[in-house]
């Protein structure tokens, strides 16, 4: 068939396009109604674009992006707030501000690559398994999910951390292995219940295979609180991470690493008291901003679009 | 005919805020209760009975429910203007309810005994309150409705009982302190026919033997005219017609209430009509006019543009339609 | 007429848990035997825990028979759906009861109607979207809702959208389990017209599962009713409802609720309903009916009737057709 037949036979085409777009916006507007009821989650999607597009802009919006590395300037070191530094600077002279917001680059990519490795072999695994529900396969799975699920978060990611070199990359690495187990959790009760739905037996009755079963029935039907969860553990993601690198595990100096940071001012506590409340004020920040998102997805995907 | 009015709904009207705007579900309705009268209100899925009976109990979701106009008038006093307390009187006391799925409407971790003994109690003025009294009570309302063995049932969990016998504790509940209205919304649907038809009779007779009246909330024709004396049939929020129930499977004059009828099957046979084509309007931006008029065919100019008014046609038959005007 | 499908003997139980005797099972089909035609409707009525939902399951290939067997078209098919051939799902195919959970909420129509139609027909592209659009038009609904999600549409959509689906592969029998008792009255009657016209454009021979007697009088050729995973009577559909023989078909018959006198004066006036239908668990002895029967005799607790063909077509299992009835007395109304 040629494409000038397609269009004589189907005008049904060129009307399809304009009604996609047509419900998407209708959809866009619908899913931003049930966002912003709850005029908190809009405070934290506030704060969270603020920090990304600080982090990216880092360099432009920061005073003295020079301070981000190893800088020393004793003539200006241990200043409290003031005009010229507004959340003071350290010991060696550099500016707080300015570290803080290079930090969130460092926050923000952890979170990144954490949890692009750990959601999608945490869904994938949890899919397997819920769909292979009552098997050996299932239960290999979920034991295994159960035994990372049994040792408490932060000593895991210690654990390993500690073993390895004591670097960004590695502690990437502890945080991820403690991470997927959680989505596969999640996923694995959605997709056991899915698979008893009635628009999969009948898939499965006229004969799909076992591969459109998983990714195209069922998974589409799980990815809701997988999302909401993404959102909200991006703030838990950089609190670990943040943890590990108060205790020396994570990014090592001179780059700034809020956990770091706040490790270094406690030294200094009560004197020098803004070289710790305002990383450690920046953590708080940044996990309430996501967590009120994750929040605001939540809602918008749960009540959905009808 | 008993003649004093129990419950009186004038031009009521329920508004659901969402996306967009309001969803106007209950568009002006009227309906009234006499004392010891069997009303039906029947109509599908969606056309706000279940709306309009939670209004009568204040019980619609405050958040996004909004009665724009109208009165509920029970007893004299107006429904909505009720504060907490009068509210919890007319909820303990003045109306029971009855739910369509007895499931949902029991407890599941507390057993039967202390959820119909709390109904008891808080019916009871409070020097009554004695336990043995209670209990008492509550043993004698599982004997009214045909339960046996009632001391096991008391401690049961209503997941041990069948559907049939948690819908029997579900009236005993509502029927054993003394109301004088009944709401039941679909008390047979969920259950297999043969069990509907026994709780139904059963009903049917303890509302005859205490004189309640009682608002039998449907879907089901049949079941409308076995049970009731008197049908409101209500099509989008508002009521189309109201009849003795006789003469209204004798006599349907509005169009919806004939489709209606007409789609019903018959175990006479003789295959099923399509009375009436299309679906029920949206209530984001419902017909200015007659509600019914997109799936109705004698409609003309006039149900585009105007609200029918309630015609009064004779032997207490009224209908919603300009077909009826002399 | 040719036989399509038939069920031999066919059983079905289900492994519950275990006691001091060994394993306890849930009987939900217990020797079922019956044919059905080719091009009729043949109704299967009963209560919920009758067990017509798990047979006509079955038959679909959800489940694989504990005993007995399924033919269709004379090839024995009591298998899963795993192991039937594609050639065999193309013919069988099932509509559900609840449309609002056969359809994916995140796929579209035009995925949902694609993938029988790539599986079965091998379409694909351009080709697959114009079949998809004739299967709308069959079921009467315009093409734009190829694109639409299910939870967009009303609930009679959805069910067309799902008898669609099914007819995609273009089956010589469906299932139909419950397709209308979660619809309203109006929507109902156009689905039933629908289905009974497609059943003649199309050729095709239904099994209509329901618990609506009143919905099966106007659809099936002939009615068989089901209590407790046993067939208790089956019969053309007029005859079924002029002369029913079976206690239990008389009760239900006189249980439904009607609009008119006309039907008023069809049901059987003496039965009244009395007990609920037990579990499938611990089947009474006997014919499990008696324990709720209002003509039961000391028999009825101890033999199980054999299925006794009482007029051409119309078979009845109840002892007061078979030869021990006029041995034994009735024990009369009791509880």
């Amino acid at each position: 068939m040629t494409a000038v037949q397609h269009s004589k036979s189907r005008p049904e085409a060129v009307l399809g396009l304009n009604m996609k777009r047509q419900r998407f916006a209708e959809n866009m507007g619908k899913y931003w109604y049930a966002f912003s009821r709850n005029k908190l989650s809009v405070v934290g999607l506030a704060i969270v674009l603020t920090i990304v597009i600080l982090a990216i802009l880092a360099p432009v919006v920061t005073p003295y992006p020079e301070h981000a590395g190893a800088f020393v300037d004793y003539d200006n070191a241990s200043k409290p707030p003031s005009r010229s530094h507004i959340f003071g600077t350290d010991v060696f002279g550099r500016d707080i501000f300015t570290r803080i917001v290079f930090s969130f680059r460092g926050a923000l990519l952890i979170a990144l690559v954490v949890l692009s490795i750990a959601v999608p072999v945490g869904v994938l695994l949890g899919l397997i398994a819920g769909y292979f529900k009552g098997t050996l396969l299932d239960t290999v799975i979920m034991r295994t999910t159960d035994v990372f699920l049994a040792v408490p978060p932060l000593i895991l990611a210690l654990a390993i951390a500690s073993m390895l070199k004591p670097n960004m990359m590695n502690s990437m690495i502890a945080v991820t292995l403690m991470w997927w187990p959680w989505y596969t959790r999640i996923v694995y009760g959605m997709a056991a219940s899915c698979r008893n739905e009635y628009f999969v037996i009948a898939a499965e009755l006229t004969g799909a295979s076992k591969l459109h079963i998983l990714f195209r029935e069922i998974l589409p039907n799980c990815l809701s609180p997988v999302f909401t969860k993404i959102a909200l553990d991006v703030g838990w993601v950089i609190l670990i991470s943040a943890s590990l690198s108060f205790v020396g595990l994570g990014e090592q100096p001179p780059t700034p690493a809020l956990g770091q940071m706040v490790s270094d001012g406690a030294k200094y506590m009560p004197d020098l008291w803004w070289m710790t409340i305002f990383p450690a004020l920046a953590i708080v920040v940044i996990i309430l901003g996501f967590n009120l998102a994750g929040d605001g997805l939540r809602d918008m995907l749960e009540t959905g679009v009808k | 005919m008993p003649e004093e009015i129990l419950l009186d709904i004038k031009g009521l009207n329920v508004w659901y805020r969402v996306y967009g705007g309001y969803l106007k579900v209950v568009h002006n309705l009227s309906l009234q209760v006499y004392r010891g009268e069997r009303v039906g209100l029947v109509g599908e899925a969606g056309c706000g009975k279940t709306t309009t009976m939670k209004a009568i109990l204040r019980i619609l979701p405050e958040s996004v429910a909004h009665i724009p106009r109208g009165e509920i008038i029970f007893r004299g006093r107006d429904v909505l203007k009720m504060n907490r307390a009068e509210l919890q009187k007319l909820r303990s006391r003045g109306i029971a309810m009855i739910f369509q799925d007895p499931t949902s409407a029991l407890n599941p971790v507390f057993t039967v005994g202390e959820q119909l003994e709390d109904v008891i109690r808080f019916a009871l003025p409070p020097e009554e309150r004695q336990k043995k009294r209670i209990h008492d009570i509550a043993v004698q309302a599982l004997k009214e409705v045909y339960l046996p063995d009632q001391e096991r049932i008391l401690q049961s969990y209503p997941v041990q009982l069948s559907g049939g016998m948690r819908q029997r504790i579900c009236i005993s509940m509502a029927i054993t302190t003394p109301r004088e209205l009944l709401i039941a919304d679909e008390p047979g649907t969920s259950l297999d026919v043969t069990i509907q038809d026994q709780i139904l009779r059963l009903l049917r007779e303890l509302v005859e033997k205490h004189g309640t009246s009682i608002i039998l909330i449907t879907h089901s024709l049949g079941v409308a005219r076995q049970m009731t004396d008197r049908i409101y049939v209500m099509y989008a929020g508002s009521i189309v017609e109201a009849a003795p129930s006789a003469t209204l499977f004798k006599e349907p004059l509005h169009p919806y209430t004939v489709g209606l009828l007409a789609s019903v099957p018959k175990i006479s046979g003789g295959g099923i009509a399509e009375g009436i084509p299309g679906r029920i309007p949206n209530y984001l931006n419902p017909p200015n006019g007659c509600r019914f008029q997109p799936r109705c065919s004698l409609s003309d100019d006039r149900c585009l543009s105007q609200s029918p008014p309630i015609l009064d046609v004779g032997g207490g038959h009224y209908v919603a339609c300009f077909r009826y005007e002399r | 007429m040719a036989v399509i499908l038939e069920c031999r003997d066919l059983t079905k139980y289900f492994r519950v848990g275990r006691n001091k005797q060994g394993p306890v099972y849930l009987r939900a089909v217990d020797g079922v035997s019956f044919e059905v035609q080719e091009g009729e409707t043949l109704g299967l009525v009963g209560e919920s825990g009758s067990g017509k939902s798990t047979l006509a399951y079955t038959i679909v290939g959800m489940y694989r028979p504990t005993g007995g067997h399924i033919l269709f078209r004379g090839q024995d098919i009591g298998m899963e759906a795993d192991r039937r051939s594609m050639a065999l799902k193309k013919e069988i195919q099932i509509v559900f009861q609840d449309p609002g959970s056969s359809l994916n909420p995140r796929r579209t129509i035009g995925q949902i109607l694609g993938l029988p139609l790539v599986l079965h027909r091998g379409l694909r592209g351009a080709a697959q979207e114009e079949a998809a659009i004739e299967l709308l038009r069959k079921v009467e609904l315009p093409p734009e809702y190829l694109l639409k999600s299910p939870s967009s549409i009303g609930g009679g959509e959805k069910q067309m959208v799902a008898i669609a689906r099914a007819l995609a592969s273009e089956p010589s029998m469906v299932v139909l389990d419950e397709p209308t008792s979660a619809l309203d009255v109006s929507v109902q009657a156009k689905i039933i017209n629908k289905l009974i016209a497609l059943q003649r454009e199309m050729n095709l021979t239904y099994l209509f599962i329901t618990h609506d007697l009143s919905v099966i009088r106007n659809v099936a050729t002939r009615i068989a009713i089901m209590y407790l995973g046993r067939l208790c009577e089956l019969a053309q559909a007029a005859e079924f409802f002029e002369q029913p023989e079976h206690p239990y078909t008389r009760m239900l018959i006189s249980s439904v609720p009607v609009i008119s006198d006309e039907e008023e004066r069809l049901k059987p006036k003496k039965v009244e309903s009395r007990g609920e239908i037990p579990s499938p668990v611990n089947i009474p002895s006997g014919c499990s009916f008696h324990p709720r029967c209002p003509e039961r005799a000391s028999v009825c607790s101890k033999v199980n009737p054999e299925m006794v063909l009482v007029r051409p077509g119309h078979y009845v299992r109840c002892h007061q057709f078979t030869s021990c009835w006029s041995d034994t007395k009735k024990v009369g109304e009791i509880g």
